[in-house]
């Protein structure tokens, strides 16, 4: 498979991205409660966690150990329960539907372990939503869809429907859409999750790819092997962070942690 | 999001679900439709109705008589004289003397009546013959058995209308025809061609009451209706002393009335028919509220992408406006075919008027964005995790 790599351009010049100076993502005591009836989960419990511009974190814990819920707060789709959540130094914990859907739109790219992609609309359609959503011109929107495109390699399917693209071929596309807006930060939950295990190497190698290009990216995963491919790692168990720290480190943990499990 | 573009994604998605679209915009078509064909149809009627009388004379006042007894009442030389002294506002009058019965030639018999008039009463009603003459000053002077008929009597009693100076009886008494009206509603019974005229002196004493009741008299212009109207009315006051004794009334009257009533009617039937359009809307709402649960997860991306609530919003709105428009739009081709057919069978102008055709599609089109409204609402308030997780 080959990616193709062109600059990223960042040329945009939106007030919400500037670089502020502070850590791009910070939580102070983040939890996040669920009340089931009588018992209270706690998906997160207490984390508190800084990432800064240009890391490669991966987020790692078994299933149910809260990664997803940590990762749907961090790209503004849920709000947590308590604690602060500073993004680019702003507390966005006040802010409104409309203004965490700009902030979406502006800083945030999610890659979802089922693509979610729109199946009615074509590959280029979908890749340039976010863009339509960021008020930019028809025009515009079908250049920076292709350039996006490109950079995954799948301009020639530009006019397919995803339910005409392979599993990886859909993946490279919903990364392609969350190129498209030119995030300060990816977010990809289980990326690797649907595909085989070639597949799934090929869209690590992108993504590290795109952090040697300047990206910063937050990977979530419950594999070990996948997650050894990140500069840095977190990893969660019941809601808390156990580790944090360079990838040789977490080896460690982990073992003991599986030798204990 | 461009509206454009909203708007052609409602149509591919129309087009994605064709049946349940057709079956959405169903009520739509049909309540369209209805309102079209009602207000077309209503609208012809009135225009027919309104332009037979008009033809007759606007100008045209009716006097009826009510007073009972032989010490109350105008005479038609009264009348006259009343014509003849107001020469700038009244043209002519003629007594209007019904007389039923049976009409016979020979074996060949109708039963129709016979109306008693003078000679000005083919002036003041507009009549056109097609043969012969009317009646005459002399006819009535002299009280002369002659008669003028429409052609129904003339070509049932005798096969055509060539029948000058054929012979025929009313009620036993023996008139000669001396002229043939233009036929003007297809010759049936009960129509405007089944009539038959007499000199009115001959009414009278075939009526054996020797007393006039009815007059119809022609204003000189429209524009003088009203003081001809004043100057009659004040004519009846001084003859018959009570005003429960007459009755005045003038043909632009009896239009404006039946207009009115007409108008009533059809504002009752519209409203039914667009009771339809309220049903109608309420299931595009019902298939609204379906699509916006079928499309959570859509909705959910979209979101994580950086959808507004507006921008939602817009999408579900626009799709229920359009399927009402397009439902719209089907309705205004059936109402017009049906309004257009049934101009065709009753032999009336009854197209769709521009104001009827723009008047359904507004209110389709807002029917779609008022009840697309509530589960567009819906979808853009969904939380944006909730939806993403939606299966
Ligand atoms: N909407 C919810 N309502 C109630 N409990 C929830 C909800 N979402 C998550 N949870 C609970 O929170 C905990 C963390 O869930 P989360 O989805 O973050 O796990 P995860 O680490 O992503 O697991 P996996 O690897 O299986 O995806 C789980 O115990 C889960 O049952
Ligand atoms: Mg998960």
């Amino acid at each position: 498979m080959r990616f193709d790599f062109l600059n990223n351009k960042n040329n945009d010049k939106d007030e919400i991205k500037e670089e502020s100076g502070a850590p791009l993502v910070k939580f102070e005591d983040i939890y996040k409660i669920y009340q089931m009836g009588d018992t209270a989960v706690h998906a997160l419990d207490g984390i508190s966690l800084e990432i800064n511009r240009g890391e490669f974190v991966a987020i790692v814990g078994q299933s149910g150990s809260g990664k997803s819920t940590c990762m749907n707060i961090m790209g503004c789709l849920d709000t947590p329960t308590s604690g602060t959540y500073l993004l680019n130094g702003r507390d966005i914990s006040a802010y409104k539907d409309d203004e965490l859907a700009e902030v979406r739109n502006k800083m945030l790219g999610f890659i979802f372990q089922q693509y979610n992609l729109i199946p009615k609309l074509t590959v280029e359609e979908n890749v340039a939503l976010p863009l339509l959503y960021a008020g930019l011109g028809d025009r515009e929107r079908r250049e920076r869809a292709m350039e996006s495109l490109r950079r995954v390699g799948l301009e020639d399917k530009a006019k397919n429907k995803p339910a005409q693209l392979s599993g990886g071929q859909q993946q490279r596309a919903s990364i392609a859409r969350a190129l498209a807006g030119n995030p300060s930060v990816i977010l990809a939950d289980e990326p690797t999750g649907a595909l085989d295990s070639r597949t799934g190497r090929e869209v690590m190698e992108f993504l590290q790819k795109l952090n040697e290009e300047g990206n910063t990216i937050v990977l979530i995963t419950h594999d070990n092997s996948i997650a050894a491919r990140a500069k840095r790692i977190v990893r969660i168990t019941d809601g808390k962070i156990v580790y944090d720290g360079p990838v040789e480190g977490d080896k460690i943990v982990a073992s003991r942690m599986s030798a204990g499990g | 999001m461009g509206i454009g573009k909203c708007i052609t994604m409602a149509f591919s998605s129309i087009m994605n679900n064709k049946g349940r679209s057709f079956l959405t915009m169903l009520g739509i078509i049909i309540g369209v439709a209805a309102v079209i064909a009602l207000m077309s149809m209503m609208n012809g009627l009135t225009n027919m109705i309104t332009s037979t009388f008009e033809d007759m004379g606007t100008e045209m006042i009716s006097v009826s008589i009510t007073a009972r007894g032989q010490t109350r009442q105008i005479t038609p030389e009264e009348m006259e004289d009343l014509v003849d002294d107001n020469p700038t506002v009244l043209r002519a009058v003629t007594p209007r003397i019904t007389v039923g019965g049976t009409v016979k030639n020979g074996s060949e018999s109708v039963t129709s009546s016979a109306t008693g008039v003078s000679s000005e009463y083919s002036d003041i009603i507009n009549l056109d013959l097609a043969v012969g003459r009317f009646i005459s000053y002399m006819d009535v002077e002299q009280n002369n058995n002659v008669c003028v008929i429409g052609s129904y009597i003339a070509r049932e009693l005798f096969g055509t209308i060539e029948c000058l100076d054929s012979d025929l009886k009313i009620n036993g008494t023996k008139f000669r025809v001396v002229g043939v009206i233009e036929e003007s509603a297809d010759s049936e019974a009960g129509s405007d061609d089944d009539c038959i005229y007499i000199p009115y002196t001959i009414a009278i004493t075939m009526s054996r009451s020797n007393i006039v009741n009815n007059y119809t008299i022609s204003a000189v212009s429209e524009e003088t209706l009203d003081q001809a109207m004043a100057v009659i009315k004040r004519f009846c006051y001084e003859n018959l002393g009570n005003e429960d004794y007459y009755n005045v009334i003038s043909m632009r009257e009896l239009i404006d009335m039946m207009q009115d009533m007409l108008g009533t009617m059809e504002v009752a039937l519209v409203v039914i028919a667009g009771i339809s359009l309220l049903v109608a809307g309420i299931g595009i709402m019902n298939i609204m509220l379906v699509t916006v649960t079928e499309r959570t997860r859509e909705i959910g991306i979209r979101k994580s992408l950086g959808a507004k609530k507006r921008h939602i919003m817009q999408q579900f709105v626009i799709e229920a406006g359009t399927i009402s428009s397009v439902g719209g739009i089907f309705g205004i081709i059936l109402g017009g075919a049906m309004s257009t057919l049934f101009g065709k069978l009753v032999e009336i102008d009854s197209a769709p008027s521009p104001g009827a055709i723009a008047l359904a599609f507004g209110v389709s089109l807002s029917i779609g964005l008022l009840f697309g409204f509530l589960p567009a609402n819906k979808a853009a308030k969904l939380n944006p995790i909730d939806a993403l997780r939606y299966e």
